[in-house]
């Protein structure tokens, strides 16, 4: 049965040459071989990206944007060249579009607050999906709560997907944001987020997009989608953890208030009054994680050589597989059939609580994620406590979910007897 | 086919499968909401206690959660009911150090009686909440904890 999908993979990329350049897949787990199947989580770094943060430590490292002297300036350097891969991958115009922050999370803080205290006041409406990550629910819960705002959001059909005929009923002139993820991290739904944004700029709302768990996997273009705000994690893209950012158009960026306050963001400070910078510097207070930029930018150059078209067909061919073979085995129930779907498998045993799954996959050396995902009101929606997920990536073999599945058969025979 | 681990025992799974004590009691005297946030074990605790005599005549419990949540909860029930709420306490106290590898049973002294079944948790740092979620949420119904319990 993986005879086809094996030599399909293979012809799309070289896997075991792939895997060679991370070192981490060989560890021995509980006495089995590494399969980790929770890149919707965290993602494993390559050697190059090992060896360049490595690097930069043992001899470049140096503040960035303040010092005058040449380990600075060469830091600097590299820092903005970071920058502009970034703004590269997501298809920015301008460089200076891209503001660096800790992760998705404080990307969506940032513009939820910014964002919010300069355009959105009582009476006014911000659209969620009922698929969102808590980190794209609960600022804009609290930014509600603050202005008097009023939080709607589109319903989900049983594959998975957002009702967009429901969508366009919530869109009206009160439309100030519509936040929504480009990929749902509890299900793997790929959302039409072009459709969404085109529908949302004709009321005249703008909208973010929370591409933490879609710029790993495949191509984004921001400005032929044309969103006003598109977030990201490091650690999910191959990079460092505690970087990630916030991509945003710099006429809106140029309108909004900063969010974190504090050293270099400043144009100029008296006691009584202070101006800011221009963006992104506006956005950056304090030493940013200097080194964590330099890891991001060299995750970027090993993606981009890889190629993301790659990336996602390969992908896309495991999501398939995978599928195919959860599909074959009685008791397991699929949560998220949406026809556009990433290399995400939530899925959910009578037989078996998720954390009592994912305990028993460890032990046959498997990594999996058991819970609600930070997407409880998706949990809700699919009257389910939680699921188990299986999250893949490029890295990954069509043989692990192999592994995977009888992994899952013996559980819910252990479970069952 | 088998597991090489002792968190899942026969006794366990037993317990999981054919909870004991799993019903609401009406008019309990004390009776307690705990939770775990971060992966959704829900239940409540019931117990009719008699003040006087300072022992727990029923306990119970309901509520979903791990199969490790769950025969938890339902060996403490059988295990407590008839004892003095004094000695709950306590053996809540051994249990806890017991699941967090501070208590070795094997060695220390203690009144677990069979919830030495639970010593393999230890193991398990990820799991220690959803076996002492029970334990967490009597001691708040003991101490009358309105609002309820949470592990975070």
């Amino acid at each position: 049965m993986s005879e086809p999908i094996t030599s399909v993979a293979d012809n799309i990329l070289n896997v075991e040459n792939i895997r060679k350049d991370f070192p981490v897949l060989t560890q021995i787990v509980r006495g089995k071989p590494l399969i980790y199947l929770d890149n919707a989580a965290t993602t494993h770094k390559p050697s190059s990206v090992i060896e360049r943060i490595s690097k930069f430590d043992a001899e470049e490292y140096g503040t960035v944007r303040r010092g005058a002297y040449k380990l600075s300036e060469n830091a600097t350097q590299v820092y903005e060249e970071s920058r502009q891969k970034v703004a590269d991958f997501m298809g920015a115009e301008k460089k200076g579009e891209v503001v660096f922050t800790s992760g998705t999370t404080q990307a969506i803080n940032l513009v939820a607050h910014s964002f919010g205290k300069r355009f959105v006041n009582a009476g006014d409406e911000i659209i969620i999906s009922n698929i969102e990550h808590h980190a794209n629910t609960v600022p804009w819960q609290v930014l509600c709560e603050e202005r008097g705002a009023k939080l709607k959001v589109i319903p989900v059909n049983d594959a998975g997907e957002l009702m967009i005929e429901e969508y366009e009923k919530l869109l009206s002139s009160k439309t100030r944001m519509v936040a929504i993820n480009h990929v749902s991290n509890a299900l793997g739904t790929i959302n039409p987020i072009k459709e969404i944004i085109e529908k949302a700029h004709a009321v005249g709302a703008k909208v973010l997009v929370d591409g933490a768990q879609s710029i790993p996997h495949m191509k984004v273009d921001v400005q032929d989608i044309d969103c006003d705000f598109y977030t990201f994690s490091g650690h999910k893209m191959y990079a460092p953890s505690g970087i990630g950012g916030v991509y945003g158009k710099m006429d809106l960026w140029e309108e909004l208030p900063p969010y974190v306050t504090g050293g270099d963001m400043i144009m100029q400070v008296t006691l009584e009054k202070t101006t800011y910078a221009k963006p992104p510097a506006r956005f950056e207070a304090g030493t940013p994680p200097i080194t964590q930029v330099i890891g991001l930018g060299a995750a970027i150059d090993y993606l981009n050589a890889i190629g993301l078209d790659k990336i996602a067909d390969y992908e896309n061919t495991l999501l398939e597989y995978g599928t195919r073979l959860f599909n074959e085995i009685e008791g397991v129930r699929i949560i998220g059939n949406a026809h556009h779907k990433a290399s995400i498998i939530s899925f959910y045993i009578e037989a078996a609580h998720p954390h009592d799954v994912v305990t028993l996959l460890d032990q046959d050396g498997i990594s999996c994620r058991g819970g609600h995902h930070c997407a409880q009101p998706t949990m809700i929606r699919y009257g389910v406590p939680a699921t188990t997920r299986a999250s893949m990536a490029f890295y990954n073999k069509p043989e692990e979910l192999d592994a995977l599945a009888e992994s899952v058969k013996k559980c819910i025979r252990f479970f069952s007897a | 086919m088998s597991y090489d681990n002792e968190l899942y025992q026969q006794v366990i799974l037993d317990h999981n499968r054919k909870p004991r004590n799993f019903h609401v009691i009406d008019n309990a005297s004390h009776n307690c909401h705990g939770v775990n946030p971060l992966c959704g074990d829900d239940i409540t605790v019931y117990l009719n206690v008699d003040e006087q005599a300072g022992k727990i005549d029923e306990v119970s419990f309901q509520g979903s959660g791990c199969a490790i949540c769950k025969a938890s909860s339902s060996l403490m029930t059988a295990f407590l009911k008839g004892k003095s709420v004094e000695d709950a306490r306590q053996i809540k106290d051994e249990f806890h150090k017991m699941i967090l590898g501070e208590m070795d049973p094997e060695k220390d002294e203690h009144h677990l009686g069979k919830l030495t079944l639970f010593m393999g948790i230890r193991e398990y740092p990820s799991r220690t909440k959803c076996a002492s979620l029970a334990w967490h949420t009597l001691v708040g119904a003991l101490d009358k904890k309105f609002d309820g319990i949470s592990t975070e």
